[in-house]
């Protein structure tokens, strides 16, 4: 029993049964599988994440993104400044207390180097409904190539605990057909 | 050294019961039950906050209940549970006597003394920084004391459960190897033992910080520290449940394992590859290369998962085994027909065993994808994940035990027999529900730890689905079932320990004896064949490759990144 030491002294040079054997050949191949398709999603797939990352500072980060503001603002929204960078540009989001700041505009079908940094603490960037899900930390500035391939409204959700006002934390990016 | 130590012998097993070991595991089980009562009231509030139509707390409220949730089930509830099944798998399992029982005092009233701490932290609300406490928010001192506290005593715990096993051999209490419950066992310990010293690595440095003696603490290391702890406790949890998944089956129905060398080289796996998991609540984070991504969140190319895999195998085949050498060896599955699904130890072990490999485990290795993750951080896809393994998983199964050690230990029966018997199912119910839908509303972008989805306070709003909204008066039902369910079996075990019928020396209770006949050899080559179980494996195959392809697919549909 499971309960009591082997009954054979010697367990270890017992044979194993076929069914055992053949489930953990199994297994451990469909282990392999998983391994590679993530390797192979780099080369052939088109939803990778960059491995581009800055150390940076709140206000060295603050000062790009608010250089990019005073440049490619078209017009307000709620307060905020809606903002139309040039296509294939450094586009800077900026995560803070209880704000994603500005609101951006990109085209549809075209390239952008998005970066993302917090003023603060943690935030989660959660594209909806497109469901893309990014943390985003203080001191570290994460840059990645976005391609929106859909045009229309998009919301942007912090979804790590970011303290009281976490639950009014949204941000928009609207995605505009090309001019 | 001087002190005797008392046996009993138990009228049921014939073993020899140390006494010292039984107070300790009556205490370390009454502390952990409690503590599962605080937190799934907590679980039931934010669960009745995140149902649309009720909305309960209001968000300050929220927040603390879901901090105090986290920590009293996932960490007080679970641990101290672990500390009556280590003292139970080495001093019950191997006839011996406990090893250093003041030093296991001394471990309970630390856990306890901290767990309370952090507890009364959290209630002062200045602490509502959820179980994961990121920096740079910050939680008062004795949040982070508390916790400190708690896991200095489990380590002690596991320290009395390591002197246990060396005082059994020396005193050659059992001959030849340790059971594998007792492996399993083992094999929780030695985890929970660098568990805990990358929680000391994390905690220590920012309850100092929380005392303005150190002056930063760089987020991306905590987190990635932080995990180390958080994601091996998980571990721990799992050596043990598998451990009673063992335990169970044998105590009821004279399983053996099917073959000792495969059971326990599944164990091993576990302790050499389940650290690195903890890479892969670090995947879609600034900073981390691809390369160091794949390789921990493949665990070792899936290594430890391997060994998980192959539990869900020879679990359920051992059981077969046995109950075909009882005789139900007609067709595929009269064995599963006629298992002892009245009997809720039995019953509680089965569900845990199943949903544990539907629900928690695939969704797991999902979510640990490198690139899935995209599609699913921090969305309420993860605790719908996490509730499937730590409570459809770890709950259930160490609920079932507590049914045996109520008679076994605390020397009663049962009380409201009929109650305890559909309990597991309740519960099971319940948490299928709030796993399956959190998971469902999290692949619709459902935010976790999040007071309002409607957004009506947010200066630009956004909508989720009215499905994602529909699958969170779901999940509120759910959590109602699974209440209920966790209330049946706190009745059962507070008033059986309180009110149940003492079982005295003259009252041996009836137990299916094993009836070795059938098969004269122990070990695989002997073994009956299992049909049965390897229909059930393949379907559980199945459902993992397609579920594992399907959200490839998913995440193909999304914008282009790179």
């Amino acid at each position: 029993m499971a309960i009591s030491p082997p009954l054979q002294k010697i367990w270890w040079n017992e044979p194993v049964e076929k069914t055992e054997l053949i489930w953990i050949v199994v297994a451990f191949v469909w282990g392999l599988i998983m391994f590679f398709m993530m390797i192979y999603w780099h080369g052939a797939g088109q939803q990778n994440l960059s491995n581009e990352a800055y150390r940076t500072t709140p206000e060295a980060y603050g000062a790009k993104a608010q250089a990019m503001i005073d440049q490619y603002t078209v017009r307000d929204e709620a307060g905020y400044p809606v903002v139309h960078p040039p296509v294939g540009s450094d586009v800077y989001l900026v995560a803070r207390l209880w704000q994603w700041w500005p609101i951006l505009e990109l085209e549809k079908d075209q390239e952008y180097r998005l970066h993302i940094s917090s003023m603060d603490w943690l935030h989660g960037f959660s594209l909806q409904p497109v469901n893309i899900n990014l943390q985003v930390h203080p001191g570290y500035e994460m840059v990645l190539t976005v391609k929106p391939n859909q045009a229309g409204q998009f919301g942007v959700v912090c979804n790590e605990y970011c303290g009281i006002g976490h639950h009014m934390m949204v941000g928009r990016i609207h995605v505009v057909q090309k001019p | 050294m001087t002190t005797m130590t008392q046996f009993r012998i138990c009228p049921t097993t014939g073993r020899k019961i140390d006494l010292a070991a039984e107070k300790l595991i009556k205490a370390n089980a009454v502390a952990a039950v409690i503590f599962l009562a605080v937190g799934g009231l907590f679980g039931l509030l934010v669960a009745l906050t995140r149902w649309p139509a009720v909305h309960l707390l209001p968000a300050d409220w929220f927040y603390l209940a879901l901090t105090a949730h986290g920590l009293d089930v996932l960490l007080v509830w679970i641990i101290f549970f672990e500390m009556a099944v280590l003292y139970f798998a080495s001093a019950i399992l191997l006839n011996s006597r406990l090893a250093a029982p003041k030093a296991g005092w001394t471990a309970f009233w630390m856990m306890l003394v901290g767990a309370i701490i952090t507890n009364v932290a959290v209630l002062q609300g200045k602490s509502s920084v959820m179980f994961t406490s990121y920096v740079p928010m910050q939680a008062a001192p004795h949040f982070y004391l508390g916790i400190i506290l708690f896991a200095v005593g489990a380590l002690i715990g596991c320290g009395v459960f390591f002197g246990t096993l060396v005082i059994a051999k020396e005193e050659k209490t059992y001959e030849g190897s340790i059971p594998l419950v007792t492996f399993g066992a083992l094999t929780a310990a030695i985890i929970a033992v660098f568990t805990i010293a990358s929680g000391a690595i994390i905690l220590i440095p920012t309850f100092l910080w929380s005392l303005k003696i150190v002056s930063n603490i760089d987020p991306l290391m905590y987190k990635a520290v932080w995990w180390a702890m958080g994601h091996s406790s998980q571990q721990i949890n799992m050596a043990a449940q598998v451990a009673i998944w063992y335990a169970i089956p044998a105590i009821v129905l004279g399983a053996r394992p099917l073959s000792e060398k495969v059971s326990r080289a599944a164990f091993l796996l576990y302790i050499l590859f389940l650290q690195l998991a903890s890479a892969h609540h670090l995947l879609v984070e600034p900073g981390i290369s691809s390369e160091w991504k794949i390789f921990n969140t493949s665990y070792a190319m899936y290594l430890a998962v391997l060994g998980s895999l192959v539990h869900g195998l020879t679990v359920p085949g051992s059981i077969e085994a046995a109950q075909r050498r009882r005789g139900f060896n007609n067709g595929m599955f009269e064995w599963l027909r006629k298992a002892p699904w009245g009997n809720p130890a039995f019953a509680g072990m089965f569900l845990s065993l199943v949903l544990f490999g539907f629900l928690g485990g695939i969704s797991g290795v999902v979510l640990g994808t490198e690139q899935i993750n995209l599609i699913m951080h921090n969305t309420l896809y993860v605790p719908g994940h996490f509730h499937g393994t730590v409570v459809a998983g770890t709950t259930l199964a160490f609920m079932a035990l507590t049914y045996l050690l109520i008679p076994l230990i605390f020397q009663r029966e049962i009380l409201w027999p009929r109650l305890a018997k559909i309990q597991p199912y309740l519960f099971a119910l319940g948490v299928t529900g709030i796993s399956l839908f959190m998971m469902g509303a999290g692949t619709l972008g459902v935010a976790r730890r999040h007071w309002d989805i409607t957004f009506a306070d947010a200066p630009l709003g956004f909508e989720y689905p009215a499905t994602a909204f529909l699958m969170m008066g779901l999940n509120g039902i759910s959590a109602v079932l699974a209440a209920l369910g966790g209330l049946a079996f706190i009745a059962v075990v507070v008033g059986s320990i309180l009110f149940g019928k003492k079982i005295g020396a003259t009252a041996p209770a009836a137990r299916p004896q094993p009836s070795g006949s059938a098969v004269g050899e122990y070990g695989s080559a002997g073994t009956l064949a299992i049909p049965g179980t390897a229909v059930l494996v393949g379907v559980f195959f199945t459902a993992f490759v397609l579920y594992y392809f399907v959200n490839w697919k998913y995440l193909a549909e999304i914008w282009p990144l790179r």
